[in-house]
């Protein structure tokens, strides 16, 4: 059965060679494995830019596929960083602090050591005593458990009370959006016990490991490969069988799916909950390579860049979500980072700093219009004159 | 013959109009009723109660042979009871296979783990060849729904409805809008299924009804007016005041 | 004997008179020379008070004299006199009781009287009696507006002569109000000041809490015996119970000193650090002390050796305690002033908390008006049309820049503001027409899709604005006339502003109304929403139909712009704020039903109110807990507060 899966489904085949090309060659060419012609913190943003097209297929399986435009996924990729960011970031002060205390005359106490920590994190927000969140912030093990408990259970918290109730279509996208308001609100608080706008930071250092850089920014690029390719196949291979057919049918015919005798409230609570635990390990990969993550990454504004990318990309079909996040987040940064060449007109010169959002805002306009197969729709156009 | 579904007493109104009024109704297994009414008779919101997709106000929906009652569950659970509903607009699902659709009806276990391990077995595949042959579809499995006339997608959806295995098949206006030809097959296929199985057709034209040959239950202001053969209800003189208008 | 009483009668009249009319500021002066050339704050006190209750005309002038430092002494004779430069270094004397002119000296022979800011304080506290009486009413009011400011004892006398004669009644009003609080504060018995304070029963005044709260003050005090009985007594406290905190009693005991510092484990590392020898700690090796069992034997080591005090822990800490009773005093002396105040500030803080919620709801009324103001576009296009238009809060923005443009060109705020509101709407209308006919008619019956095309419009439009008129806030003032608030009390008040958007808000209501009900484009958009195919069949153009009803829509969402630019920042990014709550006002009160926006608008207003009461400290959390609240709300009633019901209300 498995062999007929990948051989129904070419394009996963296609796609998983095409990574593994693209992976070799960035890593040949790194400056931390190989001969250094691409930079580190380029290998940082292909890396991030890996990790967003995870979310996105992540995206995909829930808007293209179940029909579900949710405009809160990005505040689980937000959450999943915030767990791995804490442990990191706990983890980085402990060292920190007790290689401080060692110089002292006297050894440091456990408590002592605790307390310096808790006034490291904590100074900025006034106060040093560890909230009830960080509980578990010294265990690595837990706080990897939690990257994905954390969300998914808020996903099937959220998820269980806005479909037991029925909400649907812009209703539910509204209610999403307006869940992400709520926590990006919450997490703006000074005592929300995650440092309020401050964030966390340090990210990028591993602690305990010596390895410079180029090496760790490295291992997260092939991480963050290696998570996408599973999460594709795994994608792949759920909506590959009678369950894709299912999440489709609720897409196009929620009621007609309900009469057929499917509880079509387990099926999409088990869809939103999954793609939200997707969603945040591809966050905990991304923000150790962005080094930072602050409330202002959750805020609703972000999720619907994602609904963008994975419309631009082609909805509905896997490769385009990944195609739609890896082409536009490139471009964006491309233009936003100042690289793109200003257009002097003589009595006005276009920087695209300024004017890249409305570029974008606008295309994206023009595919909802005319291409709602997005880049991925070109495919088609290949396999038609292929088949002719 | 012991009754499958009993409706008795049931009452519903929406902002003040009572859509349906004190009805009740039976059907026993195998069975074939037609119901038939004008336009706001309540004939939808019948099917609406008895599927789940409307609370009555009061009365009580009894079902099977243990008598449950189909009030406190939702549509999903009351399908699987075994109540299969055909909509009055086709719908299946256009973006997917005629194989696909029927493989998705097949009565299999519903729960969403054992649907995401399902991978069809040889049997399964030979059931759905088989059904597409009854529905006259046999060719087009391979094809998207999407692409099915609107006389094909009427009758894949009555295929789907007998994958489901359902006890009880609620058919609303099935011929609306075919050909002569293709009537005479739905008939035929409504009538055949009616063997094993009750089934409940809402429909207006009465030629369709005609052929189907079987009781009929004349609905009018969400109560039941006359019940009995065609001939029957159409003598009655309140069934002729009512379509008529006098 | 007759003749003897008759002359020593005379004798004293003799004498009254003399103090009546010989006595002059000069010889009071001359009377109290010494202290006088001393001008020391602590000694010149009661000359200035023989001088203001001399009741000589002249006396307030020499005191403002005085105060200003225009008091000069004449070193050859010692004698007081007003001076005014008339030259450099040239000065012309005034006698002080009468304004004669002596004549002009030099500056060496004279030598000024230079007062203190103490010294011109009393002073000042002196002349009070003089301008509660003064003849000008503004002068008066100053006095008492100062009096009010800095309440003492010594005003209370003049203030009490000063009420019979005040001409003015609402001065008067004043004078005896104050004379009451003082009294409550200075007077000497104790059932004058009872009556003072049971004469404000249930004032919302902020100076009678001002007053009565520092009577009931309580101090923590501490005694190792018995109560002492020459204080007024609250109660005793125990520590460790909901009213005293053992930390904190335990410090009262150390600041008292009656007990010695616990020993925290800084005080122990330090002791520790201070006492290392080579490697060693009493005898510890250093490297052992990451244990605190270790340190604490190693301290104890050292205090046997009396190197550091003894080890005071938590056992200690509760032995001491027992050991003392904890006791709490007011301020105040006197026990039936406490009781009388206690019980006035009760009725008053029964009253303010009414008040209280009197204002909050005035609050609330505020702030739904303007998510009324936000949502009733919204309520068209989404609620009627059935199109989710995600760059509403951007038409809002729009709305409140084209005001601020306005104001650029025409600087007169009232006319300004009055073009302003007819153009947003035309601006935003034509925005929202152009929207509808290039985008949104493309995709009608695709919601989804119609949200995703209104957000790519939205962010396109934000950075617009960003682009044109930059990132920071924007000022739209508002009218002059509009400024201030209608203060009901000290407690309740609401400012014109917003009284003038709750005006607009029910305009906009009476407008929409009258549009839906009342004229031909109104039954058409119901028609075309109900039916479009049997709409056109009718003859109504639904095309032309949605145009104008998305525009009206969009203008609206403008004019709001306007409104809510003139108590906002206007940025480019104040849609985000409005967004989400404007759809929450619509989903939440209910699609399709302007009542259902009135309703979901008044509900979100008095919750985020309510919930910002209860916790006043932080609005983020309030609007965090809002939002979940209505996430669970729509779990109860998912079509809203005024809902559609039946076949109507569609899937």
């Amino acid at each position: 059965m498995r062999t007929s899966f990948i051989a129904k489904n070419p394009s996963v085949l296609i796609f998983l060679l095409v990574l593994a090309v693209f992976t070799i060659t960035v890593t040949i060419l790194s400056e931390g494995f190989g001969i250094g012609l691409i930079s580190t913190s380029f290998i940082k943003t292909l890396g991030k830019t890996l990790c967003l097209c995870l979310i996105a297929v992540a995206m995909d399986l829930i808007w293209g596929f179940t029909g579900i435009l949710s405009l809160g996924h990005f505040a689980f990729f937000g959450l999943g960083g915030y767990m791995i960011g804490m442990w990191l970031m706990y983890e980085r002060t402990r060292l920190i602090v007790t290689e401080a205390l060692m110089q002292g005359q006297i050894p440091p106490t456990d408590t002592e050591i605790i307390d310096g920590i808790g006034n490291q994190i904590f100074g900025v927000v006034g106060s040093s005593d560890f909230p009830l969140v960080w509980a578990f912030a010294d265990s690595l093990g837990i706080q990897l458990l939690l990257v994905v408990l954390v969300p998914g259970l808020l996903a099937l918290v959220f998820g269980w009370l806005a479909f037991r109730s029925r909400v649907t279509g812009v209703y539910l996208s509204i209610l999403t959006q307006a869940m992400t308001l709520a926590l990006a609100l919450y997490l703006f608080q000074n005592d929300s016990g995650l440092r309020g706008n401050n964030g966390l930071s340090g990210l990028q250092n591993l602690p305990g490991v010596e390895a410079p850089q180029s090496i760790v920014s490295m291992w997260f690029f092939l991480a963050s490969a290696l998570a996408l390719a599973l999460g594709y196949v795994l994608a792949a291979w759920i909506v590959s069988g009678k369950f894709g057919s299912v999440i489709r049918g609720i897409r196009d015919n929620e009621t007609r799916v309900r009469f057929l005798g499917y509880s079509v409230e387990s099926f999409k609570l088990a869809m939103f909950t999954l793609t939200a635990c997707i969603a945040a390990i591809a966050g905990a990969l991304y923000y150790p390579q962005a080094g930072i993550i602050n409330p202002a990454e959750l805020v609703p504004i972000a999720s619907i860049y994602l609904a963008v990318w994975v419309a631009i990309g082609g909805r509905g079909r896997l490769y385009g979500a990944v195609i739609g996040a890896g082409f536009v987040s490139l471009i964006s940064s491309w233009f936003t980072g100042g690289q793109a060449p200003d257009i002097p007109l003589g009595f006005y010169t276009i920087k695209w700093v300024d004017w890249w959002l409305v570029l974008l805002g606008l295309s994206f306009v023009t595919v909802t219009l005319f291409a709602p197969k997005g880049i991925g729709g070109l495919f088609d156009l290949f396999k038609k004159e292929s088949n002719t | 013959m012991s009754t499958l579904l009993e409706v008795s007493g049931v009452s519903v109104s929406f902002d003040g109009f009572k859509a349906i009024n004190n009805l009740s109704f039976q059907i026993a297994e195998a069975e074939m009723r037609a119901v038939i009414g004008p336009n706001g008779a309540g004939k939808t919101t019948f099917m609406d109660i008895v599927t789940g997709k409307t609370r009555p106000d009061e009365g009580r929906v009894i079902w099977g042979e243990k008598s449950i009652s189909l009030l406190s569950m939702n549509e999903a659970q009351i399908a699987r009871e075994g109540i299969g509903r055909k909509f009055q607009k086709p719908t299946v699902f256009e973006d997917q296979s005629v194989r696909e659709n029927f493989l998705m009806a097949l009565k299999k276990d519903r729960g969403f783990l054992a649907v995401l391990l399902y991978r069809p077995s040889k049997a399964d595949l030979a059931r759905v060849d088989e059904l597409a042959e009854e529905v006259g579809l046999a060719n087009e499995l391979g094809r998207l729904a999407g692409e099915l006339s609107h006389g094909q997608k009427q009758w894949l959806e009555i295929g789907m409805l007998l994958a489901q295995e359902p006890r009880l098949l609620l058919v609303d206006e099935p011929a609306a809008g075919m050909t002569p030809e293709e009537r005479e097959h739905t008939s035929a296929l409504l009538v055949a299924a009616a063997k094993t199985r009750a089934v409940v057709v809402v429909e207006h034209d009465m030629e369709f009804v005609r052929r189907l040959g079987c009781k009929v239950t004349v609905l009018h202001e969400g109560a039941v007016l006359a019940e009995g053969s065609l001939d029957h209800v159409t003598s009655n003189s309140d069934v002729i005041d009512v379509y008529l208008g006098r | 004997m007759i003749r003897r009483l008759f002359a020593c009668l005379a004798l004293m009249c003799w004498c009254q008179a003399g103090l009546a009319q010989g006595i002059t500021v000069q010889e009071i002066l001359q009377e109290n020379k010494t202290l006088v050339e001393k001008l020391s704050r602590k000694t010149i006190g009661p000359v200035i008070e023989q001088i203001a209750a001399s009741d000589l005309p002249q006396a307030q002038g020499f005191l403002e004299a005085l105060a200003t430092k225009q008091v000069w002494q004449r070193r050859s004779d010692g004698l007081f006199f007003i001076a005014t430069e008339v030259a450099k270094r040239q000065y012309t004397l005034s006698d002080p009781d009468g304004a004669s002119v002596v004549g002009e000296f030099a500056k060496k022979q004279l030598k000024q009287l230079k007062p203190n800011s103490g010294v011109r304080a009393l002073i000042a506290t002196a002349l009070v009696q003089f301008q509660l009486s003064d003849a000008d009413p503004a002068k008066r009011a100053e006095a008492l507006l100062a009096m009010e400011r800095a309440p003492a004892a010594d005003q209370l006398a003049p203030l009490r002569a000063s009420i019979e004669s005040e001409p003015d009644a609402v001065l008067k009003a004043r004078k005896s109000r104050l004379e009451r609080l003082l009294t409550i504060s200075f007077d000497p018995d104790d059932a004058i000041r009872v009556a003072a304070i049971q004469s404000f029963d249930g004032d919302l005044g902020v100076d009678v809490r001002a007053t009565l709260n520092p009577l009931v003050v309580k101090t923590l005090n501490v005694t190792a015996g018995d109560l002492p009985g020459d204080v007024n007594i609250v109660g005793i406290v125990k520590p460790g119970s909901d009213d005293l905190d053992r930390v904190q009693a335990y410090d009262l005991l150390v600041d008292s000193k009656l007990a010695p510092a616990p020993t925290t484990p800084a005080d122990i590392r330090a002791a520790l650090a201070d006492h290392i020898d080579g490697t060693q700690v009493a005898n510890v090796s250093v490297d052992q002390l990451s244990d605190p069992v270790i340190r604490r034997q190693a301290y104890d080591r050292l205090a046997e050796q009396s190197l550091v005090p003894t080890f005071t822990g938590e056992e200690d800490i509760t032995k001491t305690l027992d050991d003392y009773t904890f006791y709490e005093t007011y301020a105040e002396p006197s026990a039936t002033v406490t009781t009388a105040a206690n019980e006035a500030l009760t009725t008053i803080e029964l009253k303010v908390g009414l008040n209280q919620a009197f204002d909050l709801g005035l609050d609330a009324i505020s702030l739904a008006s303007i998510y009324f103001l936000a949502a009733i576009g919204l309520a068209i296009t989404f609620g009627v049309m059935g199109v989710i238009n995600m760059a509403h809060g951007e038409f809002i923005m729009m709305g409140a820049y084209t005001g601020y443009v306005v104001q650029q060109i025409i600087p007169n705020h009232t006319i300004s503001i009055l073009v302003a509101l007819p153009l947003a709407f035309a601006v935003t209308f034509a925005a929202g027409v152009a929207m509808e006919r290039l985008v949104i008619r493309y995709l009608y019956n695709r919601p989804l899709e119609t949200l995703l095309a209104t957000f790519g419009i939205s962010i396109a439009l934000q950075q617009l604005a960003k682009n044109i008129f930059g990132t920071q806030a924007r000022p739209l003032t508002a009218p002059g006339w509009l400024d201030g608030a209608w203060v009901m009390n000290d407690v309740v008040s609401i400012s014109y502003i917003r009284i003038a958007i709750f005006i607009l808000a029910l305009i906009f209501l009476g407008v929409f109304l009258f549009i839906m009900k009342r004229t031909r484009l109104g039954l058409e958009t119901r028609t075309v929403t109900q039916n479009p195919r049997m709409a056109a069949s009718m003859g109504i153009n639904p095309e032309r139909v949605n145009m104008l009803t998305f525009g009206l829509g969009s203008g609206i969402a403008g004019v709001a712009g306007v409104a809510i630019g003139l108590f906002a920042k206007v940025t480019s990014e104040m849609g985000n704020d409005y967004i989400v709550q404007s759809f929450m006002t619509v989903v939440v009160g209910g699609v399709g039903n302007i009542w259902g926006a009135l309703a979901g608008a008044t509900m979100i207003g008095f919750l985020q109110k309510g919930i910002e009461w209860g916790n006043p400290s932080n609005t983020l959390a309030a609007q965090t807990y809002m939002i979940i609240f209505i996430i669970i709300f729509i779990q109860f009633r998912p079509r809203g507060i005024i809902a559609l019901k039946g076949r109507a209300a569609g899937d």
